[in-house]
């Protein structure tokens, strides 16, 4: 808690209170929802711990480091082709020699693929990062979204003459995860509770949103996290002070697509099947529509921005439908209604509160409202203190 | 001691061409350990490209560069704050948004080793590294006296905690030469004179100071040795003293008439 809220200088016992508190409606949420439309609303939720996901590895490269990458939505293809590909028939039916090798098919666990879906993410990352090092900020941003597009595209076309991808028609029959030999493809019993499979999902999606959580939170208090701000702040700054921006900036986008890398492997094995029309330019700019409506660079705001940007639009589904009860008839188009009123609220927000729903909270004051005689200038020098090494 | 007159920067026959403007005509200079350094000349003479030639920023026509016995190669900035020069700039670069104690933080990063997955993992090595970062940003905002401001973001300090900001974020890359550019730019006559304390401390305790300045008056008063450019070339170097008296430096600081204005006044 006292990770999510520094200023309110919780006492320890209220802090472990509010965490055990949050964290028992973090699991109680499912079985709350789901009276109203049953699984859907699980679904959403699931959605949105994969969107937290997402947000949290753009901000560490466009928060933190300040590289504006308008093509993140490609890491997360990475990710989902990567497990689609080496946990599906696919390529054992389309490739003979593959599958002398393996009769029962690719079935490679989540928990070997992920990683390396991880890794060949953050490859990519590399691949994009080298070729834009010199790039700031609007060509930095047409550059990465031509990257986005050049993904998308590829694992559209890469179906002939050699079927790779299988095109637009996607990968299908992709395997679910199993946890320690369970399935999350079927309901269980546990404790005479009903677990659907979207709801194992959730929790597994929700354990891998707060694995992310303490993972950005310790490279933001790291060196490396104040080597991403100082570029972000001043990068010839940051090559004075010794850092080796070439570096930094790569390793930022490594870091970046890795997280990107983790959830596409998890929204493969959660959907069954994985095509190129998830990995839309679109897709790209909502989430990093997440980390700026949120608050740039600042955790919480991130997984607030993604929540309320995932959920939102799933409650403005059903709200469209009263339309019909209150004017007896339906004037707008259910889904116009709902995109409508989205982009209505995004300008709202942004008009409101341009620097996020929460940003980061200003460090103390400034030194004019200290009020003290020695602001102008002429600090006393002396004293006993430590002497340079 | 016969030490301090080992030369620690050393640097010769640089030359720098901006398209058809010579910047810098085989411009040179020796530091010896322990000494202010004063590099001094009018507007537009070449100071500053000089100054971001030795730290890196700009690639050199030609020049042989020596720090501390050893040839370094300023090809890339962030290696010449390794090898251990650091410097601060003329209009202060500090990292605004982040508090004055992460800006001094951040200096200690040359020095230090963690990496990402030391981070993630918050592994013993990490948080004693961490810890000492702490430590070690504390005692230079101390020894700078804006203690009081750590946890302030840095464009919220006054503009003279600026400039002590920019050089204990200098100073935290433990560097062997401290490269100053016009440190007393914008500052009032108290900042000047806490400033110039500052510098004879630091320099006390070991570290030498290049400096770059437009105030002739600081710079003859606190360097032992100094350098003059004029449009690129060097006019004159030496002692403080033995360059006020040199013919060509009065003429480029005064015009070609100052001998008349001077013999007038004297009249």
């Amino acid at each position: 808690m006292s990770l999510f809220f520094p200023h309110l200088r919780l006492r320890p016992n209220t802090a472990r209170a509010a965490t055990i508190a949050s964290a028992l409606a973090l699991v109680a949420l499912p079985f709350l929802v789901t009276p109203f439309g049953g699984d859907a609303w699980v679904r959403t939720l699931a959605f949105a711990a994969l969107y937290v996901m997402l947000a949290l590895g753009l901000n560490l490269v466009v928060g933190f480091a300040g590289l504006l990458d308008l093509g993140y939505i490609a890491f997360y293809a990475v990710g989902a082709y990567t497990y689609a590909l080496l946990s599906s028939p696919h390529l054992t039916e389309n490739f003979a020699a593959l599958a002398a090798q393996f009769p029962h098919g690719l079935h490679g666990s989540i928990w070997i693929v992920m990683p390396l879906g991880a890794g060949i993410a953050a490859f990519f990352g590399v691949l994009l990062g080298a070729p834009v090092l010199k790039l700031r900020g609007d060509y930095l941003a047409i550059v990465t979204l031509g990257f986005g597009e050049i993904i998308r595209i590829f694992l559209n076309n890469l179906n002939s003459p050699l079927n790779f991808t299988n095109g637009p028609q996607g990968i299908t029959l992709i395997d679910p995860v199993s946890v320690a030999g369970v399935s999350l493809a079927r309901a269980h019993e546990v404790f005479g509770l009903r677990l659907s499979s979207v709801t194992m999902y959730y929790y597994l999606f929700l354990a891998m949103t707060l694995l992310s959580i303490v993972v950005c939170i310790r490279l933001q208090d790291s060196r490396l996290g104040r080597a991403f701000m100082a570029i972000r702040e001043d990068d010839v700054a940051a090559k004075a002070m010794g850092i080796n921006v070439r570096n930094v900036k790569l390793l930022a986008f490594a870091l970046g697509a890795t997280f990107g890398g983790v959830s596409g492997s998890l929204f493969a094995a959660f959907q069954g099947f994985v095509s190129p029309e998830s990995f839309s330019l679109m897709e790209s700019i909502i989430v990093l529509a997440m980390v700026v409506l949120g608050g740039i660079g600042h955790i919480p705001g991130v997984v607030l921005g993604a929540v309320l940007l995932s959920i939102f639009p799933e409650v403005l589904r059903t709200a469209a439908k009263y339309q019909q009860t209150i004017f007896g008839t339906i004037l707008v188009d259910s889904e116009v209604l709902r995109m409508l009123l989205y982009g209505l609220a995004m300008v709202v927000i942004m008009l409101y509160r341009p620097k996020g729903l929460w940003p980061a909270p200003e460090h103390g004051i400034s030194p004019a409202q200290l009020g003290s005689a020695d602001v102008a200038g002429g600090v006393a020098i002396g004293g006993q203190v430590a002497a340079p090494r | 001691m016969a030490a301090t007159q080992e030369n620690l920067l050393s640097v010769t026959g640089v030359n720098k061409r901006f398209g058809g403007l010579q910047a810098l005509s085989d411009v040179g200079l020796e530091i010896q350990r322990g000494e202010i350094y004063g590099l001094i000349g009018p507007n537009g003479a070449g100071k500053t490209t000089f100054f971001n030639v030795i730290t890196g920023l700009y690639a050199p026509d030609s020049g042989t560069f020596r720090l501390a016995g050893r040839a370094y190669s300023p090809s890339a900035v962030h290696k010449v704050a390794e090898a251990g020069i650091a410097r601060t700039f003329q209009n202060i670069r500090l990292f605004p948004d982040m508090t004055a104690q992460e800006n001094v933080m951040v200096g200690r990063h040359v020095r230090t080793k963690a990496t990402a997955l030391g981070a993630v993992l918050r592994t013993p090595a990490t948080r004693g590294e961490e810890k000492a970062i702490r430590e070690r940003s504390m005692e230079l905002l101390e020894y700078v006296g804006v203690t009081k401001y750590a946890n302030f973001q840095a464009r919220t300090l006054a503009y003279g905690d600026q400039r002590r900001l920019e050089i204990a974020r200098a100073l935290a890359t433990d560097p062997k030469l401290l490269a100053l550019d016009e440190p007393a730019a914008g500052m009032n006559a108290t900042e000047k004179i806490a400033l110039r304390a500052l510098l004879e401390r630091i320099c006390q305790d070991g570290i030498t100071i290049l400096l770059i300045e437009h105030d002739v008056k600081l710079v003859l008063g606190l360097c032992d040795r100094v350098t003059v450019l004029h449009y690129g070339k060097i006019i004159g170097a030496g002692a403080p003293a033995d360059v006020q008296r040199n013919s060509e430096v009065i003429e480029a600081y005064l015009g070609g008439s100052h001998k008349t204005v001077t013999t007038k006044a004297a009249a």
